[in-house]
């Protein structure tokens, strides 16, 4: 099969996106780069990336698995919750 | 409370398996029955590998299978240790695998069957709210009480917590800790449509017959976790599914293990051609019994994923079947509580407990126990895998070069990867998980 970026696969996926308000809220000034890396290596969606060492997150795209909420809880990720009713993936298959 | 007017009998948050399950059962017994759910619609938010043993919900709705919208009925099992170009592989195919409804597994996709399982439980009579998040539990004198949802009130007897893995809200009112990252691993799965003939053609597999299978070594690159692959009916899911405290190890990312995964010599022939169609992530509890929360209180009681109720064992992977047993244990529980005490307080709902130790929720997870630590171990997930590709080379090369016996290489093999004492300490966990 040809290979796929993470955002081409996201594009396959239905979302009712809140473009403004994010269910997460990050610490994008954290400085801890092995902290940093755990979620970068973790997030299924890619929200988290550092280009030119520069940190950033987009919760555009992400998957509500909450494992940068297990990695992360009181540190990068300062608040995780669920996005509002009928916001964020909706999984056709499943 | 008595002088409040309550919105319904039992509030059930989370329209998934667990959920459902409730849901059908309290609704069939007479009790008025609200269930909410975040997504869309019931399964919007769910994903499996995946497959479901089907024994719990033959005991809810007998013949199921015959209505629901499974995908296929195993008939095959694979289970592979993989190295990067290696895969030694443990197959069994036969007709007696899922013939009989009671021991019968059948792979699904959780958007379709959800649905189709609220649907049973909207027909038995239970009310479900779709797209509407539930933000706090009420707590009035240490009793939950109700829900805040969308700036709504709703007030019940009982509130049924079956809002998966990720229960923020019985960690809200401290009944769940915060999940640690060696307690679940993510899973992110694609779902690649391949056609029904083709699937059957490539898998050797008749008319619905499916395919379960799991591997583990190379698809983590040996961190914690494994690969799968389920045939659906015309599409196979694939995806990689990695413990979160081990993350890193290998110094990849979960996306790229996927793509790694699908690459893998053994596996990229199967799905050459396909076009993936959604792309899905989950975590997975993975500790069993060791993360069980506070199961009941007054007020409130906590089934499914929300409740870590899941065993891992590498070659058999179970969540699903614990949800549905534990959704209908917790109606049981509930329907016992009105009928004998007309009340709903941690003493009253207390059979809960009791039904969950004699059922196989417990009694498996507490069998199993020591499988979490076993899993935690990279001898499994690296020595392992290259012990079996090495073992196997020897055993089918024939080189014309004399042999020094198998049973010496093997030794020999074994005594390169490993001290005596880590073998002993090795053996020892294994057998006390047994």
């Amino acid at each position: 099969m040809s290979k796929m970026s993470v955002d081409d696969k996201l594009g396959l996926d239905v979302f009712h996106t809140d473009e403004v308000n994010s269910h997460i809220d990050v610490d994008l000034d954290y400085k801890d780069q092995e902290e940093i890396q755990k979620l970068l290596y973790a997030c299924p969606g890619e929200c988290y990336k550092q280009i030119d060492g520069k940190f950033t997150f987009s919760h555009l795209g992400c998957l509500e698995c909450g494992t940068c909420r297990v990695l992360s809880h009181g540190k990068i990720v300062k608040d995780w919750h669920y996005p509002h009713g009928e916001i964020g993936v909706t999984f056709r298959q499943g | 409370m008595s002088e409040r007017e309550l919105d319904a009998d039992v509030i059930v948050v989370g329209g998934g398996l667990a959920g459902s399950s409730a849901a059908i059962v309290l609704a069939r017994a007479g009790l008025d029955v609200i269930v909410v759910e975040r997504g869309d619609y019931c399964g919007a938010k769910n994903m499996t590998g995946g497959r479901l043993y089907g024994h719990s919900l033959e005991k809810i709705i007998p013949n199921f299978a015959e209505e629901a919208p499974i995908e296929r009925v195993v008939k095959q099992e694979r289970v592979s240790l993989m190295t990067s170009d290696g895969s030694l592989d443990i197959g069994y195919s036969s007709e007696k695998l899922s013939a009989e409804p009671a021991e019968a597994s059948y792979t699904v996709l959780r958007a379709k069957f959800d649905k189709w399982l609220a649907e049973k439980a909207e027909e038995a009579g239970a009310e479900f709210i779709t797209g509407i998040l539930v933000d706090e539990l009420i707590v009035e004198d240490g009793a939950v009480v109700g829900i805040r949802a969308d700036g709504d009130e709703l007030y019940a007897n009982v509130v049924v917590l079956a809002d998966g893995v990720n229960s923020l809200l019985a960690q809200q009112i401290g009944m769940k800790e915060e999940l640690r990252p060696e307690q679940v691993a993510v899973g992110a799965k694609e779902t690649i449509k391949l056609g029904e003939d083709v699937i059957n053609e490539r898998f050797g597999l008749k008319g619905n017959e499916g395919l379960c299978w799991l591997s583990c070594g190379d698809p983590t690159l040996n961190e914690f976790g494994g690969g799968f692959l389920y045939t659906n009916k015309d599409t196979v899911s694939i995806g990689v599914v990695a413990t979160l405290s081990d993350i890193g190890y290998a110094g990849m990312s979960v996306p790229h293990m996927l793509d790694h995964f699908k690459e893998h010599p053994a596996i990229a022939p199967y799905i050459e051609g396909g076009k993936t169609i959604e792309y899905s992530g989950h975590l997975v509890p993975e500790d069993g019994i060791h993360m069980t929360p506070e199961l009941y209180r007054d007020g409130v009681i906590i089934c499914g994923d929300a409740a870590g109720f899941c065993i891992n064992l590498g070659f058999t992977v179970r969540g699903m079947d614990f949800a549905i047993e534990s959704g209908r244990l917790a109606a049981e529980a509930i329907i016992k509580a009105r009928d004998v005490y007309g009340a709903y307080t941690k003493d009253t709902l207390s059979s809960y407990d009791i039904m969950l130790k004699e059922s196989f929720v417990m009694q498996d997870m507490k069998e199993f126990k020591g499988f979490p630590t076993i899993l935690s171990r990279r001898e499994i997930f690296k020595d392992l895998p290259e012990m079996a590709d090495e073992d196997a080379r020897k055993l089918f090369t024939v080189s014309g070069k004399p042999s020094e016996g198998l049973i010496m290489e093997m030794l020999d093999n074994l005594a390169k990867r490993t001290s005596a004492r880590e073998l002993v300490d090795l053996i020892t966990t294994i057998l006390e998980a047994f």
